[in-house]
């Protein structure tokens, strides 16, 4: 075939065995291919109320998570999720939670909550309380659960995938058919490790779904100022890693790319690179003035676009009253009310929690 | 009940702002998530948005106001079904009787702090740590010769034999079998999928390293030398070093990093680093730095079972020396203790790695001349054992440090500080060390020469100590 003729430069080369580079029959195009042909996923009424119910936690417990911060109540950094809440539940409701891994950065809280992390716990790591799922050591953007196959809240960008990169070598090492889902933002896709990691994963069919969270913004900077590729998905292409472009604010969108990009991962195929576009309301961080956008672009994106609003429409369609769904909306006030509680009236860490966890073991 | 909102703060350290505008006006109905007014400060303006749904009853600050105190109510919001007119009287009702009252500070701040100062004033004691002794080699032990290089290999295969978990990644250590071939054989023995080539990339396969241990497996990364490691520095602090900390003990990171540190020979600054005082600086790490045969092997299986990440510092011009090591079935080492290399009743010599060598060479010249040196080798740069150093001191009361590597924020000088700070009373001179010189190393011969440590140098210093 021309093609291969072509892609084969030297005979040595092709003579190479074992590599990604030997599948003649890649395609880098299939997985979007057969995503365009499905991309609404066939949800129930039961699974889309649950969404429903999820994305509103999420976005209830991060307005509230905002409040805390105003009050004085949350320090340092916190980078609320509102407006990507899509994102998180589309794809981890697609996760088979006995063996799979999940990994981000610093943009945390919405993926703990998306698998029904108790969301006092984490409200009170916000806090920096003893109750806190990290003792509050951790902090918004150190949270982990280790029981969820949660592996964090990390704070340098990009760092988490290398990270995911291990924990999927891990799955494949025991061969417990787990895949990892390592999430990073448009932001953490110009680091260089996510290029090595690509290279490594590609190589090694690292059963890993890399999902670049695109909400526009890294900090302050536009991708199309920061980005000579801002079509993430194409990113992967030197590796041979096939892209997704997914809406990602359409959490029934989300959730159909993620059942073409996991199956072709646990098929043993390698690595799978999504780009789920969406758009983050708030500033990248508690303490961002947000002079970068305009206030009619924010208020388009959630006139027009916003995922809950989004799946509110379909329910209704579907018969649902607004009744049901202001029931929903007041169970989850209550939740978040419980949890803010929580996390205002338990205690601060013991003072002799200072000196606890620096090494596991006594030397 | 009438929700009252009251003025936030955009960052824990703001204390006042000004309303610059309000984007609601009474009688408006707000859900959650509308932008309500635009605070500003001298710093930044922000959105204020509402986490409520109601009516806007009564705007209490009125836009253009300077100098609004966080937690200063602004507005009140009825809540559904409620009238909103009479949520604005109780408001006000409410405001008037507060009067000129300062608004009710966050919980963070005030009393409440004050107490928790007070109870955080008895500081808690920070751990001590009580290394434990080498094992006792038993009678009639077999002592074979074996180089450096061999007993690191072989540490590795036999804790590959004991747990599934272990493999080995890094750069030329499966086909190649090792750029310094202390991997010799491990392919041939384990198989690819426990002997990984990597692709030249230390940041990435550093991080892939780290998450695999974060997974649950008990991975070795070979760095080609530790100056490569550099690029992969972010994983090892960031990643690996602080993760079990940071979960409050969830995450378990038991990964061990490893290769060769330091100076080799005539490879130029780039290649000839010791990096010791960088990782020994940071918690959450333990950093091991061998000498001979019997230690590395015996610390780097010790390294391999820890459940906490380990950088594990070895010497390529050490690879090839031999040194007599106890042919036993599992010999594994204590972390965290130092070991008396020589003993002494004159002055004591500490040092690690490679600087070990010097050390005894200059004891043994000493010797000649009658001062008997005790020489400590570290083994372990952290945790450190603090007390096999002061019980020295404390009989020879005089101390030299040698150390391979740059004087400056060094090893020698944590030693030179604990000294200081707990063996003062023993000390009958000052401690000196005896470093590189503080120069990137050169190439040349002669300057490279220079530039490094070496048992002269420790001689004049200990005679310096001495006062002979």
């Amino acid at each position: 075939m021309a093609r291969t003729a072509k892609t084969r430069k030297t005979p040595a080369k092709s003579q190479q065995q074992g590599g990604p580079s030997d599948d003649s029959d890649f395609a880098l195009h299939s997985l979007q291919e057969a995503f365009e042909k499905a991309k609404v996923y066939d949800a129930s009424e039961d699974e889309m109320m649950e969404f429903y119910r999820q994305m509103l936690l999420i976005r209830r417990f991060e307005e509230r998570a905002g409040q805390l911060y105003g009050l004085g109540l949350i320090g340092g950094f916190c980078h609320l999720y509102i407006g990507q809440e899509a994102v998180a539940i589309g794809l981890q409701s697609a996760l088979d939670n006995d063996k799979d891994s999940v990994i981000t950065g610093y943009r945390d809280h919405g993926h703990m909550l998306a698998y029904g992390i108790d969301p006092k716990v984490i409200m009170a790591e916000l806090t920096g309380r003893q109750a806190g799922i990290s003792k509050g050591k951790g902090g918004s953007m150190h949270m982990f659960s280790t029981e969820h196959k949660f592996y964090g809240g990390h704070g340098i960008v990009g760092a988490q995938v290398a990270l995911g990169g291990g924990l999927a070598l891990a799955h494949k090492y025991n061969e417990d058919g787990g895949l990892c889902l390592a999430y990073f933002g448009d932001g953490a896709a110009n680091q260089g490790q996510v290029y090595e990691t690509f290279n490594m994963a590609s190589l090694w069919k690292l059963p890993i779904v890399f999902v670049i969270e695109n909400n526009q913004y890294a900090m302050g900077t536009s991708t199309a100022r920061s980005s000579a590729e801002t079509e993430f998905y194409r990113r992967g292409t030197a590796f041979r890693i096939p892209g997704m472009d997914v809406n990602g604010m359409d959490v029934l969108e989300v959730r159909a790319a993620a059942e073409v990009a996991f199956k072709h991962v646990r098929e043993g195929n390698g690595p799978v690179l999504m780009e789920l576009n969406t758009y983050r309301y708030r500033g990248h961080s508690m303490s961002d003035p947000a002079k970068y956008r305009t206030r009619e672009e924010v208020q388009d994106v959630r006139e027009h676009k916003d995922p809950i609003e989004g799946l509110k429409k379909v329910l209704v369609d579907k018969g649902k009253s607004e009744d049901d769904l202001k029931a929903i909306d007041k169970e989850i006030r209550k939740i978040v009310s419980e949890a803010a509680d929580f996390s205002e009236n338990s205690p601060e860490p013991e003072a002799s929690e200072l000196y606890t966890d620096v090494l596991v073991e006594e030397y | 009940m009438a929700i009252e909102l009251k003025m936030p703060a955009l960052s824990p350290t703001m204390e006042e702002g000004t309303i610059a505008k309000w984007l609601v006006k009474e009688g408006d109905t707000v859900s959650s998530g509308d932008i309500l007014a635009e605070i500003e400060t001298d710093k930044a303006t922000m959105e204020f948005e509402s986490i409520d749904e109601g009516t806007v009853g009564k705007i209490l600050i009125p836009e253009g106001t300077e100098n609004v105190k966080v937690g200063t109510v602004i507005a009140v919001l009825a809540g559904e079904g409620e009238d909103a007119s009479e949520a604005a009287a109780s408001a006000e009702a409410a405001t008037s009787d507060e009067g000129e009252q300062q608004p009710e500070p966050p919980a963070s701040s005030g009393e409440q702090e004050k107490s928790d100062d007070e109870k955080d004033a008895i500081a808690p004691s920070k751990p001590k740590s009580e290394p434990k002794s080498d094992p006792a080699i038993p009678d009639g032990t077999n002592m074979a010769t074996v180089t450096v290089r061999e007993a690191l290999r072989d540490a590795m295969a036999e804790e590959m034999r004991r747990d599934e978990r272990v493999f080995i990644m890094g750069e030329e250590v499966a086909e190649y079998q090792g750029a310094y071939k202390v991997t010799q054989g491990l392919l041939e023995e384990f198989g690819p999928k426990r002997v990984i080539d990597t692709p030249i990339t230390e940041y990435g396969f550093a991080g892939i390293g780290t998450g695999a241990a974060m997974g649950g497996l008990r991975p070795i990364v070979e760095f080609m030398t530790f100056n490569f490691a550099m690029q992969a520095i972010d994983h090892i602090v960031n990643s690996a070093a602080k993760t079990n900390y940071m979960s409050g003990g969830q995450m378990r990171c038991p990964v061990v990093f490893r290769g060769p540190n330091g100076a080799a020979s005539r490879v130029g600054a780039q290649h000839s680093q010791n990096y010791g005082p960088w990782y020994a600086s940071v918690p959450g790490l333990i950093v091991i730095a061998p000498y001979d045969s019997s230690d590395a092997k015996g610390l780097l299986k010790a390294a391999i079972r820890s459940e906490d990440p380990v950088v594990f510092l070895e010497n390529e011009l050490v690879y090839g020396r031999s040194f007599e090591l106890p042919e036993l079935d599992d010999h594994v080492l204590p972390i965290g203790k130092a070991r008396i290399v020589r003993e002494g009743s004159d002055v004591t010599i500490v040092s690690y790695s490679i600087g070990v060598g010097f050390a005894l060479q200059a004891a043994e010249k000493l010797a000649e001349e009658g001062i008997e040196a005790e020489v400590i080798d570290l083994r372990t740069l952290r945790p450190l054992d603090r007390q096999t150093i002061l019980e020295s001191l404390a009989k020879t009361n005089r101390l030299v440090v040698a150390e391979e590597g740059w004087p400056t924020c060094s090893i020698a000088s944590e030693v030179i500080a604990i000294c200081m700070e707990e063996g003062f009373d023993h000390l009958d001179a000052p401690v000196l060390r005896v470093c590189n010189e503080d120069v990137p190393l050169p190439y040349a011969a002669n300057l490279e020469k220079m530039a490094l440590i070496d048992a002269p140098r420790i001689i004049e210093a200990v005679k310096k100590v001495c006062y002979v």
